[in-house]
């Protein structure tokens, strides 16, 4: 069955999509200031390749890149726990969420 | 080789063992194993040159012996130098004083030196000069002499600054280097001149070949004579180089006596001698080398008329005999010359250890004011002292009496410029017997004029040599200069002496002999006991005394001229050129490009998030494209392989 909806879809699309999206991650990481945004932009990115690996890994009959994606899921998960903390670390330090602000790594 | 073994490089190679030895362990060795080792070493020179001489006088060998398959030093295309030896009557007369002088000199120094820290730094320093000394006069061909010329400087240079925590020991050691680098310059151009006309520095190839054209006079042959000459008036403090000689007197007593007196600053007229070949074709250097040392000679002895500090009364004697000899050499009585050289080294040696010993019995006063009255406390110096004074003063049947004449003799009969040089030298040695009777008097009559000193007399360490060197001042000359001269013709040629001056040989002797006298007189009327002079002995000089008192303000004019200039241009190349523009300029440029590119890279290090995300993204694109920017090219029939790209 998955094989007949897949022959309906074809490759290029799901690609395409996971293209889509990966840019839209790179573009929201780079023009927004917020910082809650830009971490989601990094999801973004991350489920973009997830669907690239997924696609992949039915295309060639091959497990791997599901499993990977798992990986993926997991250290997203874990990135999401660490960076929300980071970022509620920031806010109450700067009262801020700008990153134009967060900028005491200049010299 | 043939015949009898005469053991050559050994005669400079024991000394240079006794420095090594001395010189890397004598500070741990004890004192007196220091002493054996360092005597032995001339000891054993002396015996091996004695050895030689034995066997030439038993006719075993002939001389000259030219040392073959010597090791080859230098081999470039037809340019070959070996470190060849080569044993004839002059440098066998120059090995006798210089390893008996050098020996007996030693054997004073271990007792005039017995009381001092560096003693055997010393005596590794005596050895190392008896060695190249060694080589300078054995030395075959020009290159190796020069060997020895330099180390011979070098010594000089180390003895003269033995005691550098004095300062003034340390500028004077410099300054004697300094001065005899101008002279090396000389030889060196000379050697190069040498090298280009003859193609060869070996002393024999180079006489042979200006013997086989007979009309080959002047011209280069003059140019290599002068710069020879200049080497030589360094070496042997000759006008105008001649400045160091006196502040060499910083040294050790012996050191004076050996180095500054008896041996290396005859090199000069050694080398001149042994070179001859060059000089003989050139009527210009030999005037210039006879005019340059009867000026010397004068100018020397003029100025050691109002010195106050004994051992420069005799620096300054030194230059003037060395005047003498150069006058002998200007005018081809070489023989006389070297003649001079060998009665010199006695006397002068002789008058140097005696004033040594004044100077080690009064505790180090070296002022001719102080002393007086010192006849009857140092009996033993005073006459061996007095040998010496008549004998550089021309006392008759004294060795500087035939060798002196000889040479004046030899300068009357070459033509009206001779005449003129030797009246000079007649003049120069009325002045040589007023100075020194001026300081045999000042020194041992009348009464001591420092009571705080307490004169003793030195040990038999000491007093041996003198003795021994007083019966050379006085029986030295008495080979006569026919002798002589006929024993060194092989080697520097004889001058057939014809009686063309008018007066005959006896008559000249005794106008030499009665300005001797004169000289005496005037000085026993000036300075004998209780005269006016004694009393007034510590007034200022006036007038033309105070000139000669400042040395002619040679040294001023030098400092001013040459030193000064010299020094500001240094500073200007050290300060400006070499330590502000290339040592800076280099290290300006390097922390210049780190600061240039550092002020470049830092805006790169913004602080902001985005612009390191931007740079992050724009990094993994262009990783991207540079992955796959081969398939996508050989996909379109381009094929490019990246470098190293498996």
């Amino acid at each position: 069955m998955n094989q007949i909806s897949l022959s309906v879809v074809p490759l290029s699309w799901y690609l395409l999509l996971s293209a889509t999206l990966f840019s839209l991650g790179i573009v929201g990481f780079l023009v927004r200031r917020n910082l809650i945004t830009i971490f989601m932009s990094i999801e973004l990115m991350l489920n973009g390749v997830n669907l690239s690996f997924v696609t992949f890994a039915h295309q060639w009959h091959l497990v791997k890149g599901q499993i990977f994606v798992f990986f993926v899921m997991v250290v997203a998960a874990a990135e999401a726990a660490v960076g929300l903390a980071i970022i509620i670390a920031i806010f109450r330090a700067r009262a801020t969420l700008a990153v134009d602000r967060i900028d005491l790594m200049k010299l | 080789m043939n015949g009898p073994m005469l053991f050559l490089p050994l005669i400079p190679l024991l000394p240079f063992a006794g420095f090594l030895l001395n010189g890397l362990f004598g500070s741990r060795l004890p004192k007196a194993l220091v002493t054996v080792i360092a005597l032995l070493a001339p000891l054993g020179s002396l015996a091996i040159v004695a050895h030689a001489a034995y066997l030439l006088w038993s006719g075993a060998i002939a001389f000259p012996v030219i040392e073959h398959g010597a090791p080859t030093w230098i081999s470039v295309g037809s340019l070959h130098i070996d470190f060849g030896f080569v044993l004839d009557q002059l440098s066998l007369t120059m090995l006798c004083i210089i390893t008996g002088v050098g020996f007996l000199i030693h054997i004073y120094s271990a007792g005039y030196m017995a009381h001092e820290k560096g003693y055997w730094r010393y005596f590794a320093y005596l050895n190392l000069f008896l060695f190249f000394m060694i080589v300078l006069v054995l030395a075959g061909n020009a290159l190796l002499m020069f060997v020895g010329w330099e180390g011979v400087g070098l010594a000089s240079y180390l003895l003269i600054g033995f005691w550098f925590q004095k300062t003034s020991a340390a500028d004077a050691g410099k300054k004697a280097f300094v001065v005899n680098r101008i002279g090396d310059f000389g030889f060196l151009i000379g050697m190069f001149l040498l090298l280009a006309n003859f193609g060869t520095l070996t002393f024999s190839e180079i006489a042979a070949k200006i013997a086989e054209n007979p009309g080959w006079t002047g011209g280069v042959l003059t140019c290599i004579a002068i710069c020879l000459f200049i080497g030589a008036a360094g070496k042997s403090a000759q006008i105008p180089l001649y400045v160091w000689l006196p502040d060499a007197m910083e040294g050790p007593t012996p050191v004076s006596a050996l180095i500054h007196a008896a041996t290396m600053v005859t090199a000069g007229v050694y080398m001149i001698a042994r070179s001859h070949a060059i000089f003989d074709r050139s009527p210009v250097a030999l005037s210039v080398v006879a005019i340059i040392g009867a000026a010397t000679a004068l100018f020397a002895a003029t100025m050691g008329l109002v010195q106050t500090d004994i051992k420069r009364v005799l620096a300054y004697s030194t230059i003037s005999q060395l005047g003498y000899m150069f006058l002998g050499c200007g005018v081809m009585a070489y023989s006389a010359g070297v003649f001079h050289l060998m009665t010199h080294a006695f006397f002068k040696a002789l008058l140097f250890l005696a004033a040594g010993s004044v100077i080690h019995g009064i505790g180090g006063e070296q002022d001719l004011r102080k002393m007086g009255g010192l006849r009857k406390k140092l009996p033993v110096t005073f006459w061996t002292m007095t040998a010496g004074v008549f004998a550089i003063a021309g006392a008759p049947f004294l060795s500087a009496f035939y060798s002196k004449d000889a040479i004046l003799y030899a300068a009357f009969q070459q033509g009206t410029l001779g005449k003129v040089l030797s009246a000079v030298g007649l003049f120069t040695a009325l002045l040589t017997s007023f100075y020194m009777f001026r300081l045999w008097y000042l020194a041992f009559f009348g009464k001591q004029r420092a009571p705080e000193l307490h004169p003793h007399e030195s040990p038999w360490s000491m007093l041996g040599p003198l003795v021994i060197l007083a019966l050379l001042s006085i029986g030295g000359g008495w080979i006569g200069m026919e002798k002589f001269g006929a024993w060194l013709a092989p080697v520097v040629g004889s001058r057939a002496v014809e009686a063309s001056g008018g007066i005959p040989e006896w008559a000249f002797s005794v106008i030499a002999v009665s300005m001797g006298l004169i000289g005496w007189l005037i000085a026993h009327v000036m300075y004998k006991p209780g005269s006016k002079a004694i009393e007034n002995i510590n007034a200022k000089p006036t007038g033309f005394a105070s000139i000669l008192e400042h040395k002619y303000y040679v040294d001023e004019i030098y400092n001013t001229l040459i030193v000064k200039p010299l020094l500001m241009i240094s500073r200007f190349l050290l300060e400006w050129v070499v330590e502000f523009a290339i040592i800076g300029g280099i290290v300006w440029l390097l922390g210049g490009i780190a600061l240039l590119s550092g002020a470049i890279l830092q805006k790169w290090q913004s602080g902001n998030l985005r612009s390191y995300a931007a740079w992050l993204a724009a990094g993994a694109a262009a990783l991207l494209l540079f992955a796959l920017l081969p398939y996508y090219l050989s996909a379109h029939g381009i094929d490019i392989k990246w470098a190293g790209w498996k």
